[in-house]
């Protein structure tokens, strides 16, 4: 979708957004836009609120105030068919949650199957080119407990990536991975952006930040507090509180 | 909806007297009238649902009150004037019932957790315990219950031992108690191994000795997964204390069966039936209560998005 004009519609746009659970408040007015072909980089400490924001923009979790909108459409408004939104996203979690009843084709098949309507060889044929890209075709029928960690999360990537999504998510993707298995989930992530995925992205991984973000917003306590080039946010911070965080990460 | 500047936020609102890092909420219009759509949309189904609830319902009563052979079935089934004179006995049938169950339950408890912890000891020098409690169960989980009241009512009084009761209440409740510990083992089992083994290995590692670490951190976090089930037998328990009649105990069944001879209706029947529905829903309703109670389940409490998904 390429408008016309000086403003294009952003693939996603946050505005206001509130969020508690009981008397916590996680999410306390939230602005945030991401733009077609764009990599934007949520960081900030444990709790304050990076995967409630995926969450609410996945349509996960209701939002107390505020507007999602997806492509210039209110996504937030309860009227909305919240499946079919969820069908134009695609979302990578920090456990894989890869359906283990499953071989992994069948994982990567279950949603153009079931949700887009493409039949089984059809299905299939993405599928495998799909976990081509991932670099996993050869291991399309194996279950997902046969897989090392790295080989999951790639699974799970491939999973939402063969459904063309509008807007990939994810959810500190490498947090559950041995170390020496992170670089090949972010050199994947890295080619993706590369290739104009659009993308939110909560992650602890600065260096890989600095790779792909073209934009960093800082969170604390359910606020952006700084938001910018990554140059300037992890280099040079503003804001004392985004300076004390990444001081505490060295 | 504000637009929030790069600067540093100021801390706190100093005029709120709650500990909270966040000011005050007021709901933006827009959010007020996704409120009331919500709501709306609520009461719509609920009017709905009652609407049809309704419906059905009286199709249902149409369909048995229009039926060819219903004026017969009420005048046998249905007359509260029988009903009415045969519920004392039947009351009194059932307060029997009540007590077997209560005492059966405990034992029934008891003995499983045995049983359950039996058929998990690992190490050659169990193997006979391991051994009698797998028999056990395979034997009494096998058995219908009907012949095990019949084998216990008739069989162990037949062997002339000193000591053994012949009240067909107490024989019909150890009955209970054996047919019943077979299953509810099971069911501590199954609680028992979905205890993750990590559980284990961190308590052993602290030093717990294995019976220590079942004691104090696997046997807790079982029971409380296994509470819904193991309730979902106590109602079938509930239920199954009816079958002592047949050994000739008057309980609730028996004396309904006594009453329907006396009458000529079996409108007893339909009492005894009503009073045992009505003493299961309780419980029912339990079991479902603390199945939705998360703090029950252990592993899947409160973890992150285990709410409703629209």
């Amino acid at each position: 979708m390429t408008a016309p004009g000086p403003a294009p519609v952003p693939v996603l746009q946050v505005e206001g957004v509130r969020k508690a659970f009981g008397d916590h408040v996680v999410l306390d007015g939230v602005d945030l836009r991401v733009d077609s072909h764009r990599c934007v980089v949520l960081v900030g400490a444990s709790g304050s609120g990076k995967s409630t924001l995926l969450r609410v923009v996945d349509l996960l979790e209701d939002v107390d105030d505020g507007v999602v909108r997806l492509e210039g459409q209110d996504v937030t408004d309860p009227r909305v068919d919240a499946d079919a939104i969820r069908a134009r996203m695609g979302m990578v979690f920090q456990a894989y949650n890869l359906f283990p009843h499953m071989r992994v084709l069948d994982n990567v098949t279950l949603a153009p199957r079931l949700v887009h309507g493409v039949g089984r060889e059809e299905a299939e044929e993405r599928a495998l080119a799909v976990l081509d890209r991932v670099g996993l075709r050869a291991r399309a029928h194996a279950f997902p407990d046969q897989l090392s960690g790295g080989q999951q999360q790639r699974v799970a990537i491939a999973r939402c990536l063969v459904t063309s999504p509008r807007l990939l998510l994810l959810d500190e993707v490498t947090s559950a991975l041995d170390p020496e298995l992170v670089g090949e989930v972010l050199d994947l992530l890295v080619e993706l952006k590369a290739e104009g995925t659009t993308m939110l992205v909560a992650t602890h991984e600065m260096g890989f930040a600095r790779r792909v973000a073209d934009e960093v917003c800082f969170l604390h306590a359910g606020r952006v507090h700084e938001q910018g080039p990554p140059q300037q946010v992890l280099d040079d911070p503003r804001d004392p509180r985004t300076r004390d965080f990444l001081r505490r990460l060295v | 909806m504000t637009s929030r500047a790069a600067e540093p936020a100021p801390e706190p609102a100093p005029d709120r007297a709650l500990p909270l890092a966040h000011p005050a909420w007021t709901p933006s219009p827009l959010a007020r009238e996704r409120l009331a759509y919500r709501r709306a949309r609520a009461r719509r189904s609920a009017l709905v649902g009652l609407a049809s609830t309704l419906v059905v319902g009286a199709l249902a009563v149409l369909a048995l009150v229009s039926s060819p052979g219903w004026p017969r079935v009420r005048a046998s089934f249905l007359d509260p004037e029988v009903a009415w004179a045969s519920l004392p006995r039947v009351l009194e049938g059932l307060w029997l019932n009540l007590r077997v169950m209560a005492v059966a339950a405990v034992c029934i408890l008891v003995l499983a957790l045995v049983l359950a912890v039996c058929r998990t000891l690992r190490g050659p020098v169990f193997l006979p315990l391991r051994l009698a409690a797998t028999v056990y169960v395979d034997v009494f989980r096998g058995l219908p219950l009907i012949l095990v009241l019949l084998l216990v009512g008739f069989g162990l009084p037949g062997l002339r031992l000193q000591g053994i009761p012949t009240s067909a209440v107490v024989l019909g409740g150890l009955a209970l108690v054996l047919t019943y510990s077979a299953y509810v083992a099971e069911v501590f089992r199954a609680g028992i191994e979905s205890v993750h083994p990590s559980q284990v290995a961190a308590a052993r590692s602290l030093g717990l000795s294995h019976a220590q670490a079942l004691r104090t951190v696997v046997l807790p976090q079982a029971v409380r997964r296994v509470v819904p089930p193991l309730l979902n037998d106590l109602v079938a328990l509930q239920k199954d204390s009816g079958l002592i009649s047949i050994l000739g105990a008057v309980d609730a069944v028996r004396a309904a069966q006594i009453q329907t001879s006396a009458y000529a209706s079996f409108t007893p029947y339909v009492v005894a039936g009503l009073l045992f529905v009505a003493l299961t829903i309780p419980l029912s309703r339990l079991t479902d209560a603390l199945a939705r109670r998360g703090g029950w389940q252990g592993a899947t409490a409160g973890v992150a998005g285990a709410g409703p998904i629209r």
